[in-house]
């Protein structure tokens, strides 16, 4: 039996794995997968923790996890098209509308 | 036996994810991300959660990915285009992977040196679709219908944004 802690070490791994390629990357679509990386970390605490404590809370806790991330890439991947559309690029630098 | 297969399978997910963020290439990137999901999924049979397991594959591995990539290949992208100053980009990215770093440190002495003693014996049919499904539509019914109303603003919201002139 692999102990729970190993489980838990691995998603905070790949949680950090994907913060730095929010951060690193320029390309829109992926830091949005980078995104879904840090949700399937955070997903994969939540199984581990559901096992541990032998109830299916976390599971479906994860199913609405799944859910959101769902819409999220729906609605983040229609404003990359409408962004691309204005400006010809996907790229982080050129989103500064909002900056102020 | 078990351990050497888990290692095994962490190595691979964390190669995969940092071919996620490594690789220039977006088409390659979304490969290596469906490569994640999947062992992945293998991880939480590994955790006798089936039914997610399954509904990783299917929603995550399935849906989530063949959209990315459909947009990806629509919008033709190549590979990255970098922009900053070769040498202000080194120093930038050393900064993100040492804070990446420090965070996964923090986080994993955090979760290793938790109390959990062993895990306590799963019901019967643990993780099965029935056992999840009787948590959702009872106790989880409320947060289950808000998450259809946002799936409803989740197929109308991309149809207004991506439509052509308005």
């Amino acid at each position: 039996m692999i102990p729970i802690s190993w489980y838990l070490t691995l998603s905070a791994v790949l949680f950090a794995i994907g913060v730095v390629g929010v951060v690193v990357r320029r390309n829109v679509i992926v830091i949005l997968m980078a995104i879904e990386l840090m949700l399937n970390g955070v997903n994969l605490t939540f199984v581990a923790l559901a096992r541990q404590l032998g109830s299916v809370d976390g599971q479906v806790v994860v199913f609405f996890v799944m859910a959101v991330a769902a819409a999220e890439a729906a609605v983040g991947l229609a404003i990359v098209i409408a962004f691309f559309r204005n400006r010809e690029s996907v790229n982080a630098d050129d989103l500064a509308l909002l900056r102020w | 036996m078990a351990t050497l297969a888990f290692l095994v399978l962490a190595a691979l997910l964390v190669g995969s994810a940092l071919a996620v963020v490594l690789h220039p290439n977006p088409v390659k990137s979304a490969m290596a991300l469906v490569v994640t999901l999947f062992l992945l999924a293998v991880v939480f049979v590994l955790l006798e959660a089936h039914m997610i397991a399954a509904l990783q594959i299917i929603v995550y591995a399935g849906a989530i990915m063949v959209l990315f990539l459909f947009v990806i290949m629509l919008l033709n992208l190549g590979d990255e285009e970098q922009r900053a100053r070769p040498r202000r980009r080194v120093v930038v990215h050393g900064v993100a992977w040492a804070a990446g770093a420090l965070l996964a440190v923090v986080l994993v002495r955090l979760v290793a040196g938790a109390p959990l003693g062993r895990p306590a014996p799963a019901p019967e049919g643990y993780g099965s679709a029935a056992l999840v499904a009787r948590s959702l539509f009872t106790d989880y019914v409320l947060p289950f219908e808000l998450a259809g109303l946002l799936l409803l603003v989740a197929v109308i919201g991309p149809v207004v944004l991506a439509k052509r002139g308005r």
